[in-house]
């Protein structure tokens, strides 16, 4: 293991504007089809979630180590990499949801973009709030929050653990001796 | 060993060894064709190149490109996407379905590269709507596409499958893109996420081929990774038709095979439904929002672009005009689609309606061709989804063609009736 497998940062709780965990956030609303020409990762970070209502600041404001937390189903939608290239651009260090849409899943695992499920979460989401401190480990899918509470989120799958510390989809499938 | 599911059975077919295929395993995928379009193909050979260099593909004969949404290129970035991905081909030996071929699941389908039991995968998150002819389809990123470019396989966690049993008798006006929408109603958004479906029942196996192929589209919508609908002999004639194999076969589940949830539903008594913003979930009868003007109709879209979803359109409104205030655009499906329309006489009556006809594609899905809507704009689409923005600031509703049509003529959402 060479990658670290704890994160702690700041958090960003992407609530809708009813207050509430954002559920179905499709790929259009973390990155427009506007921008779907740009193949450059570095360009992809400015335009993170601004089609996501109450959200559209979002990219001038996130910092290198962020957490972002939402509800269910992030990152419904379309197969678009750039929706999981704009937050590595941004260096967002986890993305954590109730649920994730499956390509989306597929997508950040296959880029090294720590993503966690946190089966439960919506049910916890009074608890937290932008700006608050969360730690988590993606090992054993520990949460905690400013450093005292403690939740249980989904700990990485072994091939999530694996294309991780290999650092991407293409560097893993050369390890295995293949590509 | 276990009864199997359709996902398991493909997979168990398509992965080495002979240890079972279960949910939850996750195994190498061999993939019988790899694909991309114009959006993320240019992403798919910068990363080919930077991790693969100048080696060959797997297999070229597997290998395709399908451009089928911004055709022909409308602006500078996609033309310059579209022709990285055309000398890549070229280097490469690969073919490419150019601007003029269509969706590129349907040139799939209509070119008899996909047919029951096989796989494909490509940048399309609607792929899985190969599920239609009992086939396993699914969509993926750009870097997924890469490798799968040069290896010829995927990994992929072996998902569960839950079953949908749709009773009845679907009966007009109600039309496949209804059923679809109830089991939508019944599912939600994320009723399917992570598994697979199966479709069973009397009204599913009624369903014609283009029938099956909106259904099977709108799966993605309900989270799902693929539904499957066991192959009729209709499907299998077109399947054997097409490949100009007669050795194929359905590939159905075990009588014991294990499902997750089942999910039943009637439609004896459906009425016309209707998805309202914000998103494809949001399902209503077409009556509770009847009256609403509209500003635009859009006839299309890898849901209901097939022939038979535009004649249906055709036989709405023959002999008659849509309203003066309503832009009502149709784009088919494919090449096939379009010269199918031309030689029955279907696109008169849809040019003397008074539709914009244009060339096949997928329509305004991403915004890159046909279907764009302004701030304020109410459009009713055939197509299936709309999420808040994406395809411009107006309000999308997503319906039938025949209740679209309907609509169409009248200005308005309305009900359709059953013609005589």
């Amino acid at each position: 293991m060479s990658k670290r497998t704890r994160v702690e940062g700041r958090l960003w709780v992407l609530n809708d504007p009813d207050g509430r965990l954002y559920d179905d956030i499709d790929t259009d609303m973390i990155f427009h089809n506007r921008y779907l020409h740009i193949t450059d990762v570095d360009q992809m970070g400015q335009y993170a979630l601004d089609n996501l209502k109450g959200w559209e600041e979002f990219a001038r404001q996130a910092e290198p180590g962020d957490v972002i937390l939402a509800g269910r189903n992030f990152g419904a939608g379309s197969s678009r990499q750039q929706a999981v290239d704009c937050f590595r651009a941004l260096g967002i260090a986890a993305v954590i949801a109730e649920s994730f849409g499956a390509i989306y899943k597929r997508n950040a695992i296959n880029s090294g973009m720590p993503i966690v499920a946190w089966p439960g979460l919506t049910d916890q989401a009074g608890h937290l709030a932008t700006g608050d401190r969360l730690e988590v480990d993606f090992e054993s899918g520990r949460v905690v929050l400013n450093g005292e509470q403690v939740f249980q989120a989904e700990p990485f799958s072994r091939v999530q653990m694996d294309i991780y510390q290999a650092g991407d989809l293409f560097a893993y499938g050369k390890a295995l001796g293949g590509e | 060993m276990r009864g199997q599911t359709i996902v398991e059975k493909i997979f168990q077919a398509h992965t080495s060894g002979d240890r079972p295929v279960e949910p939850g395993r996750i195994i190498w995928l061999e993939l019988d064709v790899r694909s991309a379009r114009d959006f993320a193909g240019a992403n798919v050979v910068k990363n080919y190149r930077r991790h693969y260099g100048s080696a060959p593909v797997a297999d070229k004969e597997k290998t395709i490109f399908t451009f089928d949404l911004v055709v022909p290129p409308s602006n500078i970035p996609y033309a310059n996407n579209q022709q990285i991905c055309r000398v890549f081909a070229r280097e490469q030996g690969i073919t490419v379905y150019d601007v003029n071929a269509g969706i590129g699941s349907h040139v799939a389908l209509e070119q008899g590269l996909i047919y029951p039991g096989s796989t494909f995968v490509g940048t399309d998150s609607h792929l899985n709507i190969l599920g239609a002819v009992g086939a396993f389809g699914q969509g993926m990123g750009d870097q997924d596409i890469a490798f799968a470019f040069r290896t010829g396989k995927t990994w992929f966690e072996v998902p569960p499958t839950m079953k949908v049993i749709v009773e009845g008798e679907l009966r007009p006006p109600c039309t496949a893109r209804d059923l679809t929408l109830a089991v939508m109603g019944a599912l939600g958004s994320s009723g399917a996420l992570g598994r697979a479906v199966e479709f069973y029942g009397p009204a599913i196996e009624a369903l014609d081929l283009a029938g099956r192929i909106t259904l099977a589209s709108q799966v993605t919508e309900m989270g799902g990774i693929i539904g499957f609908i066991p192959p009729s002999e209709e499907v299998l004639a077109f399947a054997r038709q097409r490949t100009g194999r007669d050795d194929i076969a359905g590939v159905y589940a075990d009588p014991d095979a294990e499902y997750v949830e089942t999910v039943e539903l009637d439609v004896a008594e459906l009425e016309p439904l209707i998805s309202c913003p914000p998103n494809p979930a949001n399902v209503k009868p077409v009556r509770e929002v009847a009256g609403r003007r509209i500003d635009s109709a859009f006839f299309g879209s890898c849901t209901n672009g097939r022939f038979e979803d535009l004649a249906a359109v055709a036989r709405v409104v023959q002999g008659q005009r849509v309203a003066p205030h309503v832009m009502a655009t149709v784009v088919p499906a494919t090449r096939e689609v379009f010269e199918q329309m031309l030689r029955s006489g279907v696109l008169e009556t849809l040019f003397d309606a008074g539709f914009i006809i244009s060339n096949p594609g997928c329509g305004g899905c991403a915004s890159g061709h046909l279907g764009m809507t302004g701030e304020g704009q109410v459009q009713l689409s055939t197509s299936n989804r709309n999420f808040p923005g994406k395809q411009g600031a107006g309000d999308t509703y997503l319906t039938s063609p025949v209740t679209a049509a309907w609509s169409a003529l009248r200005g308005e959402i309305a009900v359709p009736e059953v013609q005589q």
